[in-house]
């Protein structure tokens, strides 16, 4: 092994064991919070401090109990399912609209000052206005995802068309290519990458936006798991439930640079 | 009426500036330029040189006066004038072989798929790039893609070869082996070539007339110069030719005694 990939291993440790360490210490001090060793028990089951037996969260991920008792795995996957939803809107309606405002100055005028407006205003602003929009759970959440992921999309794509040189747009005008082909032999190569950047900023956007959402809305999703592990007091889950949603909204963005990569016509030289 | 091949009439172009005025970068420019014929234009950077050839190119309007290809006012951009862009504008996405083929596949659309390829593998060859046919051009050297370019231009059967300071961007050496490409290629297949450049040595090397501009605002045409040398022309023999001395000198003293520029 050389001394690079065991950096990759022993680094990452030691800063868990300073992590489990302050954790420890803020259990030590704060009432009912759950220790490091507790939480493991209620994520994996055994015994815990207290010497109750405990089932495990994640010892059986995909029980079903009845439509409202599921287990993590199909909490997590319903939440997946909004997210998704709401960021595939976001694509079919952000990467047009980029299109749009990359390749005419006049749609830029028009978009530009209610792309600025609209970007910063929070979900949790969106969710109750949506909420008594749609009355329904998952309209409310998908159409949450979709009005505050779409923003990055716009922007990127448009910033992709931008970056089209005019040397290859001269190349275009000498070969006379029709606006479509202008935008699928020229455009669209040069900004897909950019586009894909926009996709993955979005999708990160969309799963932070789900647990807030789901906390509002209730249902299934491990938003609203969390929040009600808390009405349960029950706290190990919580922060299991973190850690959960950590790991998920990590894997969706390894997944979508591989993506964003394949598609790059710069990584593939 | 006199047939005319391609002829610039009394060509102005103005920019408008941001602050209401008016940029004059080209006045009055009059040239006629016969069938086959290879002519330079040269002068100092900021001569309107490049505004020149992208009006004839079509990627820049006419301000006033006309630009005229076989009787036929110049309107736009159109495959009977290809452009070799100074920095080579291939697609990086796609390969020798592919940036080629993107062109004659729009230009002659009535091809069959055996006719494409040959026709696109037949001016790869052409400027010996066989080897390097489906790499991108981020994998092969300046010199290299300026041959694609050059490829590019001639694959599309232009009755113009518009050239905007081909070799600008490559060192000395592999400038010097580009030109004796290019005419390897003149001698080949007649075309009717416009190469913008600020080298002295190329254009009386290339050309058969070298249109020598003023200084702007408002450039126009100073002096235009025969270039009487038979082809095909060896530059090693040439530097001790009296008419090479001769067309150099000419050059020179146009460019730096009548009209010599200051560093900005």
């Amino acid at each position: 092994m050389n001394t690079n990939s065991l950096k990759n291993i022993v680094l990452p440790a030691i800063i868990f064991f300073i992590i489990i360490a302050i954790w420890s210490t803020i259990a030590q001090n704060v009432q009912n919070f759950p220790t490091p060793s507790d939480t493991y028990i209620h994520a994996f089951g055994g015994e815990d401090s207290l010497g109750d037996e405990v089932e495990g969260v994640l010892s059986d991920p995909f029980y079903i109990e009845n439509e409202d008792d599921k287990g993590i795995f199909w909490q997590v996957i319903s939440s997946l399912e909004r997210v998704f939803a709401g960021f595939i809107l976001a694509i079919i309606v952000g990467v047009p609209v980029g299109l749009a405002i990359g390749m005419s100055k006049n749609f830029q005028i028009a978009l530009e000052p209610y792309i600025q407006i609209f970007k910063p205003v929070s979900p949790l602003a969106w969710l109750p206005l949506l909420l008594f929009v749609f009355q329904d759970i998952n309209a409310t959440a998908i159409s949450t995802i979709f009005v505050t992921s779409i923003w990055p999309i716009i922007i990127n794509t448009s910033l992709g068309v931008k970056s089209v040189s005019v040397d290859y747009m001269n190349v275009a005008k000498v070969l006379q290519f029709t606006p479509l082909e202008k935008i699928r032999k020229i455009i669209l190569p040069v900004a897909v990458p950019y586009i894909f950047t926009g996709m993955r900023l979005s999708l990160g956007i969309a799963w932070l936006v789900i647990v807030a959402a789901e906390m509002l809305t209730g249902g299934i999703g491990i938003g609203f798991w969390i929040w009600d592990e808390y009405n349960n007091l029950n706290y190990f889950n919580i922060i299991i439930g973190i850690i959960i949603v950590g790991l998920v909204g990590f894997l969706l963005d390894i997944i979508m640079g591989k993506i964003a990569d394949f598609f790059d016509y710069r990584k593939r030289v | 009426m006199e047939k005319k091949f391609l002829s610039l009439e009394f060509v102005d172009k103005v920019f408008p500036l941001p602050n209401g005025k008016e940029y004059v970068a080209v006045k009055d420019v009059n040239l006629q330029i016969k069938k086959d014929e290879i002519v330079s234009i040269i002068g100092h950077s900021g001569c309107g040189k490049s505004t020149l050839l992208n009006m004839i190119a079509g990627l820049d309007t006419v301000s006033s006066g006309g630009i005229f290809l076989n009787n036929k006012e110049v309107n736009g951009p159109g495959s009977d004038r290809a452009v070799v862009f100074q920095n080579h504008s291939l697609l990086p996405w796609l390969t020798v072989f592919q940036n080629i083929e993107l062109a004659v596949k729009k230009v002659m659309p009535e091809l069959s798929k055996t006719e494409l390829q040959e026709r696109v593998d037949k001016f790869v060859d052409m400027v010996n790039l066989n080897p390097a046919r489906d790499k991108f051009p981020g994998e092969i050297s300046g010199g290299m893609k300026q041959r694609v370019g050059i490829a590019r231009a001639l694959s599309i059967r232009p009755e113009v070869l518009l050239m905007d300071e081909p070799f600008g961007a490559l060192d000395s050496l592999t400038r010097a082996n580009l030109q004796e490409h290019l005419m390897r290629i003149q001698q080949s297949v007649k075309n009717t070539v416009i190469v913008i450049t600020h080298d002295i040595d190329e254009a009386v090397l290339l050309s058969d007339r070298v249109v020598m501009m003023t200084n702007g605002p408002s450039a126009t045409i100073g002096e235009v110069l025969e270039v009487n040398l038979p082809h095909p022309r060896n530059r090693v023999e040439l530097q001790k030719d009296p008419e090479y001395i001769r067309c150099r000198e000419a050059i020179l003293s146009f460019l730096y005694e009548k009209f010599a520029k200051e560093d900005e």
